[in-house]
């Protein structure tokens, strides 16, 4: 039996929540994701014992939690089971579950934790009933989130993958199938260049997958730009009141302050950062670090700029970072009520968004709003989701991006096509789970209804 | 009344296999034909293999089956197909001698002890008093004959039905007699019966072919035999040829498509969507300048040429006209027409994995019967019932191939659970364990089930237990050596075109990389021993892809997992507490042996599969 796992508690703002994982290897998922502080390993743990430790994703700090092991058959479920207790709020909670989905597990289906209870002799015949109402029951929710889905953005594109792939598949069979017609070769540069196309959009889709998440829970936003450029100002102007220290003397704001703003549905976690500029001062040098770290791991970044004095280093070294990381982005000129020593055109090339303001005014406020709701316009993720629907879907578009990228290393490395047919096959199946379909009919039916072939 | 442990009704290639396993397996045997003359007769294409076909023509010779020897007896071409497209797609196609091949297993069957081979149409299937359990069959001229087991093996006479343009006939395949009787029998019954169809080209005499206008086919130099026991190689002895239809054909055939029977709508059973007649392909893809067509020999001792892609079931006149707009068959003078048949099959989802069905004791279908078409498909399960029907009788535990098994498993897994809605052929994207199930290594697959079984004999099994040792031990000794660089290594690999080393590496990886061969590292390895070409090719394959190998095998030990988790004969879905009813019907009607199986039902879903695994939890 497989190790999964699951958020036990309910998915809300909460003081804490629990993620349950379960089975042979639940332990060693553990080992991987927790760090005791109380102890040696996961592993020197006994049953019904505790540890505080510290939750990490590699190198990454999660968040700090609680350990709760339970060695088979003394559990729920008569499995090894360890439940990691960590702070509420769904944006944690579900990276601690990812974090475990990443080391091994997989998802609980419905109801699983209690059939393998049942199935491990830990519950009675009249549960046992009760039980498979249950997973009855919320396999038809599970359905009917999954028809909502397939109304959604989400699942409109994982089709459009999943269509592309099969056409693929059915070039690839109608070839091997049919060696002696003649149909035009697979070229591999044409199917390198598929499974890129492919892989784009899979790679995308995560990303946005996130970004659909964060959405809801908050967009982790950092304003950046050269210290007394307007930051802070630009900050208060968002959150309606003043937070950071505001004065004329360059890099005032030495921390990384985090705030909420709601701009119309949108709600951002702002991270006003000290600037990125190079400098000598000790204390504002940890600030500067930091602000370099911030942009790399943030979704969003405003980047601001004063239009009354000319770019130098620093501003273009932003724009060039920005840019090169590839994020999201808005670039807000700032004092426009001050005669211009630059136009609006020499930022056109790092972003299209763009937005003069003068921070001292407050109706730029909406012009801003305008601006983010166009850059996360719904297209961009899918809200009627279900949370269940949602993550069995980046379950399946994780797995297919997995075996697209298995694909294209055996393509690459000049193995024969029927072992990356086989690959793109596994990712193609990822998928079609969606729909309940399988890759090997879909491909049959592609290569007759495509294909001229038979004898 | 004479008596019979198992009678099998029709002797094409499945009605063959299975008597021959039912005979080799020690029981008294009878095979009816309606001509004797049309036993194992090809009445399409002459040839045998052909994409995942010549996969399961290998897995019958694995298992102890005919049509491989018979075939490797009888080819007058052979080529391996898909050569540079990976091994787990190659492929043995050969052209067959038709009469030849029909003649030695004809002396086949009458040489096998216990098989009696008998020529007479079986009318009825005769039942004990339950209505379900089989006793015997009646031929047309009322004898009756007893058995325990019947394999019902039929193809296109059953309910045969040819059409040629407004012309419509009661007839076998190549002019035979149809079966007329038997299909009322079985109705009569309770068995659901449905109507299929299929198609074959014009035959055509060589004199009146212009070889020099067409493109030449040669065979392989070295062939590869499809028996695994093979001791003599066969040789090429004809060669193939290729034409194209052109704008004028394909006019020809549009000025008449209303004299087609499928496109005036007096056809209404469902073609194969793989071999589309001519008018089909033209209709469908009506944007294709010109359609391929291969033009092959009958046979060494007959003029007759089969025009492969052409098959049609338009009026003979027609036929004529529009094979002479094509380049090369100018002149082409037609021997047998085109004709497309109808026949009558059953639903392959009464059927067992077994091949014995659901609802009828004894009752085993095999072949067209079921829904299949193509020989190599047609023998695949007739050796499959054979050899059940024969278990059974001897109270033995049923072969039962699954999936991950073989492309045989994989064929009788798609029927029994899928079902089908045209006529089924093989193929390689069918499978999904297919880099595991290559043709060559049928026999690492199957040999152990074909001795369980006893049809492979002790001196045979010792040779594949020797291949076997000798694969294992030349892994074990590669996986064990380490390569230092050397300027004529770091020489050699720049030649193939793959990276220098630097530091040691274990010969192995060497073996990987794609650009290199076992054979051509050889000069690093002086202690190789001298092994045989079929062990070096497996020792070569399972290096080269264990990456790949290995992700299959987890796949299909995830399976096998459910597979493993059997289902209870006398479930009764409905009793199952909070199933759904759509999945609890289709359950009914599948009836799986196991979890694994009902998994792959299409309507059941995952938590359709959670309800019944807590249920058979909740039995124990």
């Amino acid at each position: 039996m497989s190790t999964i796992c699951a958020i036990s508690t309910p998915l809300a703002e909460g003081g804490i929540s629990v993620i349950r994982i379960s089975g042979e290897g639940a332990l060693a998922v553990a080992e991987k994701v927790f760090k005791p502080f109380t102890c040696e390993s996961v592993g020197a743990m006994q049953g019904y014992t505790c540890a505080y430790g510290q939750i990490h994703d590699g190198d990454k700090t999660v968040d700090d939690g609680v350990l709760t092991v339970f060695r088979a058959p003394h559990s729920y479920t008569g499995e090894d089971v360890c439940e990691i207790s960590c702070h509420g709020g769904i944006y944690v909670t579900k990276k601690v579950l990812r974090l475990c989905l990443k080391n091994g597990c997989d998802p609980a289906q419905a109801g699983e934790f209690t059939k393998r209870a049942l199935i491990n002799g830990k519950l009675s015949l009249t549960q046992a009933e009760a039980v498979m109402d249950t997973i009855s029951a919320e396999g038809e929710y599970a359905l009917a989130s999954a028809n909502l889905t397939r109304k959604g953005s989400l699942f409109g594109r994982i089709s459009k993958i999943s269509n592309d792939l099969v056409k693929l598949l059915g070039e690839l069979a109608a070839w091997v199938d049919y060696p002696e017609e003649d149909l035009p070769a697979v070229e591999e540069n044409a199917l390198r260049k598929s499974l890129e196309d492919a892989l784009a959009v899979t790679g995308r889709l995560l990303r946005d997958y996130d970004n659909g998440m964060l959405i809801r829970s908050g967009i982790d936003t950092v304003i950046a730009g050269k210290p007394n450029v307007g930051k802070s100002t630009l900050m208060n102007l968002l959150l309606g009141y003043d937070r950071s220290i505001v004065t004329d003397v360059a890099g005032t704001t030495r921390d990384v302050i985090e705030e909420s703003a709601k701009l119309g549905e949108l709600v951002f976690r702002l991270s006003d950062t000290a600037g990125i500029r190079d400098t000598e001062d000790t204390v504002e040098k940890v600030g500067v670090e930091l602000a370099h770290k911030r942009l790399e791991e943030c979704m969003f970044v405003i980047e601001v700029f004063d239009t009354s004095r000319k770019p130098d280093e620093d501003d273009i070294a932003l724009l060039e970072k920005v840019k090169s990381l590839d994020k999201r982005c808005l670039i807000v000129l700032n004092k426009s009520d001050l005669e211009s020593a630059v136009g609006e055109e020499f930022f056109r090339e790092y972003s299209e968004n763009i937005v003069c303001i003068s921070a001292k005014n407050q109706d730029d406020r909406m012009m801003i709003q305008e601006a983010v709701e166009k850059i996360f316009s719904p297209e961009n993720y899918d809200a009627s989701s279900t949370i269940f629907a949602n993550e069995r879907q980046k379950h399946c578009a994780e797995k297919a991006h997995e075996h697209l990228n298995a694909a294209l290393d055996s393509l690459n490395m000049g193995e024969t096509l029927d072992a990356v047919t086989v690959m793109i096959d596994y990712a193609a199946n990822a998928l079609l789970e969606l729909t309940g379909e399988k890759a090997t009919e879909a491909v049959v039916s592609e290569v007759f209804s495509k294909f001229c072939v038979g004898k | 009344m004479e008596n019979f442990d198992i009678i099998v009704i029709g002797a094409g290639h499945a009605g063959c296999e299975a008597a021959l396993a039912a005979a080799r397996l020690g029981l008294k045997t009878a095979l009816f034909t309606i001509t004797l003359d049309g036993l194992a007769n090809m009445p399409c294409n002459p040839s045998i293999g052909g994409t995942a076909k010549g996969h399961l023509v290998r897995e019958i010779d694995a298992l102890g089956g005919e049509m491989g020897r018979a075939a490797d007896k009888t080819l007058i071409q052979s080529r391996m197909l898909n050569r540079g497209k990976g091994p787990a797609v190659h492929s043995l196609r050969a052209q067959i001698d038709r009469v030849a091949y029909h003649r030695l297993m004809k002396k086949t069957v009458e040489d096998t002890d216990g098989l009696y081979l008998k020529q007479a149409e079986i009318t009825d299937l005769l039942f004990e008093d339950d209505g379900r359990t089989v006793r015997g069959v009646r031929t047309h001229l009322g004898v009756e004959y007893g058995c325990k087991a019947a394999i019902l093996a039929s193809g296109t006479y059953l309910g045969g039905e040819i059409h040629v343009g407004a012309m419509t006939y009661p007839s076998g395949p190549d002019s035979v007699l149809p079966a007329t009787k038997l299909t009322e029998s079985l109705k009569a019954a309770g068995m659901e019966l449905r109507r299929f169809k299929t198609g074959t080209p014009a035959r055509v005499h060589k004199r009146s072919i212009n070889f020099d206008k067409l493109e030449v086919q040669h065979g392989d130099e070295d062939i590869t035999p499809f028996s695994f026991d093979n001791k003599v190689l066969p040789e090429n002895k004809v060669d193939c040829y290729v034409a194209y239809t052109n704008a004028e054909t394909h006019k020809v055939i549009m000025d008449n498509i209303h004299l087609s029977p499928i496109y005036s709508g007096r056809i209404h059973a469902i073609g194969p969507r793989y071999c589309p007649s001519i008018e089909d392909k033209i209709m469908r893809f009506s944007d294709k300048p010109r359609h391929q067509l291969f033009i092959e020999p009958m046979g060494l001792d007959t003029e007759e040429y089969y025009l492969q892609g052409m098959s049609s079931s338009l009026p003979v006149d027609v036929q004529l006209k529009f094979l002479r707009t094509i380049e090369g068959l100018e002149n082409v003078e037609i021997m047998r027409n085109a004709y497309a048949i109808e026949y009558d099959c059953c639903d392959p989802t009464d059927l067992l994995p077994t091949l014995e069905f659901k609802e009828f004791h004894g009752v085993y279908g095999a072949g067209q019967f079921n829904g299949t078409s193509g020989y190599e498909e047609a023998a695949a399960q007739g050796l499959v019932a054979g050899i059940n029907a024969a278990l059974k009788l001897k109270g033995e535990e049923p072969m039962v191939l699954d999936r991950a098994s073989s492309y045989i498993g994989t064929l009788i897994d798609d029927l029994c659970t899928k079902g089908v809605s045209d006529p089924y052929r093989m193929l390689t994207s069918r499978s999904e364990y297919r880099l595991l199930l290559r043709q060559d290594n049928a026999d690492l697959r199957l040999t152990e089930t074909g001795h369980r079984v006893g049809l492979i004999d002790d001196e045979r099994y010792a040779a594949f237990l020797k291949k076997k040792e000798q694969i294992d031990a030349e892994i074990k000794r590669l996986t064990a050596i380490n390569i230092a660089p050397s300027e004529k290594l770091n020489e050699y690999l720049s030649s193939q075109g793959t990276d220098p080393i630097n530091n040691g590496i274990k010969l192995t990886q060497l073996i990987r990389r794609p650009q290199l061969t076992y054979e051509g590292l050889a000069f690093i390895d002086p202690e190789r021993p001298v092994l045989p070409h079929d062990v070096c090719e497996q020792v070569e394959l399972m290096i080269k892809y264990e990456g790949y190998i290995k992700i299959q095998l987890e796949q299909v030990e995830a399976m096998r997992k459910l597979e493993n988790r059997k289902i209870p004969e006398d479930i009764d879905y409905s009793k199952v507490g909070s199933l759904r009813l759509e999945a609890a019907e289709k359950l009914a009607k599948i009836r799986p042996l196991s979890v694994g199986q009902a998994s792959r039902i299409s309507g059941v879903n995952p938590a359709d599969i959670n309800v019944l695994l807590v249920y058979l939890e909740t039995m124990k």
